[in-house]
């Protein structure tokens, strides 16, 4: 009961992709324990934020049926808007603090003039709009190089109590140190917890149904009496606010703002692609990518230079899997997963789960 | 038809152009609660281009469009509904890859204005559920309300309008060509049902309709559209008898349904 009314009602519906979700959610609590090292910590971090970044996106793309290539770049204002403040006041939770509003209120009047005044247009110019805004930021922030440390971005000190530095105990649980970084990594994974179950809220509240209403036809939901581009833009500035949360947790994890980290496109390309190899319009869809995603991201050219060692008896097996061509690989496993999972992975298993209860 | 009070909805002098093409020519009309008014007029006689008009889903080149004497031609089609215009469509017009539950939830949802509840669950609301499992019956289509919209088969797809329509709960209730398509033995649900909805003295009913058995056995009053101007209004009896409208009807070969 409390786990339904934590899910808001929208249980997974698959047995296998309970099992996923759940393998996810215990490998993220318990990562910084059973995968020690700075690498493992720092993939199971991203996840966290990718999660948060990927479904808030989701609520446009998957539920609204807005196309927007702007999401990058309320990531990089909560980044830039924590990291700046730290870098200029100093390491405090008030830097902290500052840096957060100032960042949410700046994505939120961003995404309220994109919203209101394109909104009403076709959606291939607002998806035009949207890259050119985000486009003129991303230029923007290498180009105000005294203030945003241009193409190299700045280093910053975060607050002491998550500096590697420091611990919060002097005896050590499970044979690793309560440090900074832990808190930290505990810091990111429970605000992308929380995130998460108020977008699963969101979508499956009166307000998040006729978000997929306007997905479905947006001239019938107007007939209906709801006033699309209100919803629209509301959806468009939760989704940025979100996003820009998501950038802040970055930001602190890393200790670091850039702009290719950021705001470049790949991250956009990225998002999208995780979008849809998990599933649009299933909010878990972004758990499931994320994870599959930035493990392949970061551990694929590992396994192959483990598979080209032990083809090296055959020179072209060994070629093939060689550790550089890892990034084609990549690309050929997202093509079969749009290929045979037209609907994502959650969407296919949920089909899948569908067929096995009704034969 | 009841001459002595208020028109509910009314329109005047209302014109549009496409192009070079008018397909709404200066109609003024005026529609009275309690009464069923046939919209006729051969295919392209702008009798859905009027029907638009008057729902919002089109603005007018010129005129107006009252309702309840108020000036509404520059509010859009969800201001008209929330003032209690009811549209039904030709072309079945749902949500298709959501339920048939759902079509007709999110309308009692609309018009019990939770549409901005983001904090609540959709399923938590159980009042908005089972009004919309009462409008569904009234449409007999409660075996139907797990499948999605798509699913359906056009008979039915045509009932789930007629079903989203009841549950707008409006004063007026405009069907566009509710019954084409259908098969013989479902025609009669439909038409209780508008039979039903007219029992109710003070809605307001306008219907446009090819079939003149249809429109003779609910229509107080009919009015004819021909390439955009209105031609015809009055008493049925009278108006399809009057030459103008034989000739309409004749010269575009449509006299086998008169």
């Amino acid at each position: 009961m409390i786990i339904k009314t934590l899910l808001s009602g929208d249980l997974p519906r698959s047995r296998i992709l309970s099992a996923m979700l759940l393998a996810v959610l215990i490998g993220l609590i318990l990562a910084p324990f059973v995968f020690p090292g700075a690498r493992s910590l720092n993939v199971a971090a991203t996840i966290c934020v990718f999660v948060v970044l990927v479904a808030s996106y989701d609520l446009l793309l998957g539920y609204t049926g807005v196309v927007s290539f702007a999401h990058t770049m309320f990531y990089g204002i909560g980044a830039y808007g924590v990291g700046l403040a730290l870098n200029g006041m100093g390491p405090s939770w008030w830097a902290v603090f500052v840096g957060t509003s100032g960042a949410l209120a700046l994505s939120l009047v961003l995404a309220l003039v994109i919203g209101l005044f394109s909104l009403r247009v076709k959606a291939i110019f607002y998806a035009m709009i949207t890259l050119a805004v985000a486009s003129a930021f991303a230029v923007l922030a290498s180009q105000l190089s005294d203030f945003t440390g241009g193409e190299d971005g700045r280093t910053f000190r975060v607050p002491e109590m998550l500096q590697p530095g420091f611990r919060l105990l002097d005896t050590e649980i499970l044979g690793r140190a309560i440090d900074g970084k832990l808190i930290t990594y505990y810091l990111v994974f429970f605000s992308a917890l929380a995130l998460f179950l108020f977008m699963l809220r969101i979508v499956n509240s009166p307000f998040g149904r006729v978000l997929q209403a306007i997905r479905e036809n947006d001239f019938r939901a107007e007939a209906l009496g709801y006033r699309t581009v209100i919803y629209r833009t509301l959806a468009n500035c939760l989704g940025a606010l979100i996003a820009t949360l998501a950038g802040v947790l970055m930001a602190l994890w890393l200790r670091y703002v850039g702009p290719k980290t950021m705001l470049s496109f790949e991250v956009m390309t990225d998002i999208l692609l995780i979008v849809v190899i998990g599933g649009m319009g299933t909010v878990y869809g972004a758990v499931i990518g994320s994870a599959l995603f930035i493990l392949a991201q970061n551990y694929l050219q590992v396994m192959m230079g483990k598979a080209s060692v032990a083809m090296s008896g055959i020179p072209f097996l060994a070629n093939l899997f060689h550790p550089d061509r890892w990034l084609l690989w990549l690309g050929v496993l997202f093509v079969l997963s749009v290929y045979f999972f037209p609907t994502g992975i959650v969407g296919r298993l949920r089909a899948r789960a569908l067929t096995r209860e009704r034969p | 038809m009841t001459s002595d009070e208020h028109p509910v909805l009314s329109t005047h002098g209302l014109s549009i152009r496409f192009g070079g093409h008018v397909a709404v020519n200066n109609v003024s009309c005026e529609f009275r609660p309690g009464s069923l008014t046939a919209i006729v007029g051969p295919n392209g006689a702008g009798k859905t281009t009027y029907f638009n008009l008057m729902s919002g889903q089109l603005s007018p080149t010129s005129g107006s469009v009252r309702l309840y004497g108020e000036d509404v031609t520059r509010l859009g089609a969800p201001q008209r509904t929330k003032r209690g215009i009811g549209r039904a469509f030709q072309l079945t017009n749902l949500f298709p890859n959501l339920t048939v539950l759902e079509n007709v939830r999110l309308t009692v949802q609309s018009r019990a204005g939770l549409g901005l509840n983001m904090t609540s669950m959709w399923s938590s609301h159980v009042e908005l559920i089972e009004k919309a499992e009462h409008f569904l019956h009234a449409a007999a289509l409660t075996d139907r309300r797990n499948e999605l919209a798509s699913a359906l088969p056009h008979g039915d797809k045509r009932k789930l309008e007629i079903a989203i329509l009841l549950a707008l709960e409006p004063d007026i209730f405009m069907f566009d060509e509710p019954t084409a398509g259908m098969s013989v033995d479902e025609v009669p649900v439909v038409l209780d049902l508008i039979h039903h909805i007219k029992a109710q003295s003070d809605k307001t009913i306008l219907l446009v309709e090819h079939k003149m058995d249809v429109v003779r056995s609910l229509a107080d009053r009919i009015i004819v559209l021909h390439n955009g101007y209105l031609v015809a209004d009055g008493d049925p009896d009278e108006v399809m008898a009057s030459p103008i409208v034989q000739e309409a009807y004749l010269g575009t070969g449509m006299a086998e349904h008169v």
